[in-house]
């Protein structure tokens, strides 16, 4: 796909989040807003994956470590037909294949069971690690939040990963500033991100995380660069496409009304 | 079943066990910097390319074996006891959760680990893993039988935690009567109409010795070693409660949450078969031998014997 079909299915899969946050009455619409560009570039034109076979061993992995940006992942699984519109719309339903939080347990074409913060990049290290012992070039890709990397066990991962030198697997930090009780800068700020992940070893990008083209090219380094681990720090503003929940902590997990629905779909026409 | 005089820690046991399962590929150690103490060393020593290092980072190791497995491999991940619980929520969250088929094993499990002092000796780690749902949990008694019991995880469905213990205990099988040994099924080494004893780890051989004891004094008891707390044997327990005037149990672990617990568990609802627990009571340990901790805490042979004894009157 060109980049302006990227930014169209974008838009699509943001429609698709804010109705799904609607009908269960409950989710997190900010930071799968600022995460969803990322991901349509990924699903759309980069992992390898089978529709028919969605537990191929060799397939490239997408371990989402912020679940509570499910819907975006759900959104896109969709649109590459892993799940069906009904599925998609079930979300948060008691018996959903699209559960409250990524769950690799219970919907297909999804890698990693998340919900805990902090897990992910260690996950994605150990596929990683066992990739290599397979001697397989399948690309590992982890998604994190900037709140996220609160965590302490996202250090000890981002050093076993340059340790162990792990060139297929791929960090993306959707550094949106905004975590649940407020911006990251009051909580705890993670400062110069691409700095510090550069001291632990890692090859890093910064990048406007909504700009496609930034997004594109920086996939396309980050998968090329097999020679150490590598990290997009992708700068990205939590809501984005509709214009009040953007930059606005009282969306990262909360449901639009009927109102806010339909201001936010026709934004996002 | 008589009892084989050389001792042997349970926890070279697990070590002995990764160098037979080494012939099958997918098997990986991963290590946090205990592998000399846990015994992953000796698996690293001869197949250092599938030997992972993690260093002192017990969460990153856990989702690390996590990953491992979702691609096909079959971690066994080890540290000490006590510090696999730095990482329970991953357990519970990145391993148990999504299903996947990791293996943990705590070294150093109990009061018994010595003079270390408290912060080593675990005494809840059994009672953690076992709320875990899927979860196997072992807690084998002897080396020959961490081996046995080690390496039939090749081919469990379920992932676990196994504690095994620093010090060597005097062993309870040979090479031939470990062979009958099965995950999930208790294993009974003496037989006595009176009382029945059940027990873990290192209280198995005081546990015989209490049942000698108690033999002199004309009581019989039972003796198994429940190896696997999870999922428990509650037919063999069934059996004993029928046969025996009550049951004891017997492990170096607190008593909230351990084998004491999951047997009360089991038992109120068979009509409510005495039971007496020997275990260590809320409190922690303390630098000593052993043999000095294990009767400070109250689980030597004897204070089986007298839980025993207060059965039968």
């Amino acid at each position: 796909m060109d980049n302006v079909q990227l930014e169209e299915l974008a838009r699509q899969c943001r429609r698709h989040i804010v109705r799904m946050i609607h009908s269960a009455g409950a989710g997190h619409p900010g930071g799968s807003l600022s995460a969803i560009d990322i991901l349509v570039a990924l699903y759309a034109n980069k992992l390898r994956f089978d529709l028919e076979n969605p537990d191929w061993y060799d397939r490239d992995r997408f371990v989402m470590s912020k679940g509570h940006a499910s819907p975006a992942v759900y959104s896109i699984l969709h649109e590459v037909g892993f799940i069906s519109e009904e599925d998609m719309m079930s979300f948060r339903k008691m018996g959903s294949v699209c559960q409250g939080h990524v769950d690799m347990k219970w919907t297909d074409g999804v890698d990693f069971s998340a919900g805990s913060l902090g897990m992910g990049l260690s996950f994605g290290l150990g596929c990683a690690l066992a990739a290599r012992m397979d001697s397989s070039n399948r690309d590992i890709w982890v998604m994190v939040g900037d709140g996220e990397i609160q965590e302490g066990q996202f250090w000890e991962a981002a050093m076993a990963a340059d340790f162990h030198s792990v060139g297929r697997l791929n960090l993306i930090v959707d550094r949106n500033r905004i975590q649940n009780d407020d911006f990251v800068e009051v909580q705890m700020e993670v400062g110069d991100v691409a700095k510090k992940l550069s001291s632990f070893g890692w090859d890093v990008k910064e990048i406007d995380g909504h700009s496609m083209e930034e997004v594109v090219s920086a996939i396309e380094w980050s998968s090329n660069n097999i020679g150490s681990p590598t990290a997009i720090i992708a700068h990205t503003t939590k809501g984005k496409g509709v214009s009040f929940m953007e930059n606005n902590p009282s969306f990262h997990g909360k449901a639009p009304t009927d109102e806010e629905l339909r201001m936010s779909l026709e934004e996002l026409t | 079943m008589s009892a084989p005089s050389k001792g042997g820690a349970s926890r070279d046991g697990y070590g002995s066990a990764l160098l037979r399962l080494s012939s099958d590929s997918r098997v990986v150690v991963l290590e946090a910097d205990l592998g000399k103490s846990t015994k992953s060393c000796h698996f690293r020593e001869l197949y250092p390319e599938r030997t992972i290092s993690l260093g002192i980072a017990e969460q990153n190791m856990v989702l690390v074996a996590s990953g491992m497995a979702s691609s096909g491999k079959i971690p066994f991940a080890s540290t000490f006891a006590i510090f696999t619980e730095r990482g329970f929520e991953q357990v519970r969250n990145g391993v148990a959760r999504p299903g996947l088929v990791v293996h943990l094993c705590g070294s150093h499990g109990g009061v018994h680990t010595g003079t270390d002092g408290s912060s080593a000796q675990s005494i809840e780690d059994l009672a953690l893993y076992r709320t875990i749902p899927g979860m196997t949990v072992m807690h084998p008694c002897d080396d020959l039988s961490a081996e046995e019991l080690t390496v039939q995880l090749l081919n469990h469905d379920n992932p676990s935690y196994t504690r095994t213990a620093r010090n060597k205990t005097p062993r309870m099988y040979d090479q031939e009567t470990c062979k009958s040994l099965k995950i999930g099924k208790g294993s009974v080494l003496r037989e006595g109409g009176d009382v029945a004893i059940i027990s873990c780890g290192v209280m198995v051989s005081e546990s015989m010795k209490a049942a000698e004891y108690l033999s002199s004094k004309g009581i019989e008891a039972t003796v198994v070693d429940m190896h696997t707390l999870k999922p428990l044997d509650t037919e063999l327990i069934d059996e004993l409660a029928g046969k025996c005037k009550g049951l004891v149990t017997a492990e170096d672990h607190s008593v909230i949450g351990g084998l004491g617990s999951a047997v009360a568990e089991h038992v109120s609802y068979n009509g409510g078969t005495p039971l007496r627990m020997v275990g260590v009571s809320d409190r922690f340990g303390e630098s000593g031998t052993p043999q000095e901790l294990m009767e400070a805490m109250g689980i030597t042979y004897g204070d089986i014997a007298i839980s025993c004894e207060s059965l039968m009157s």
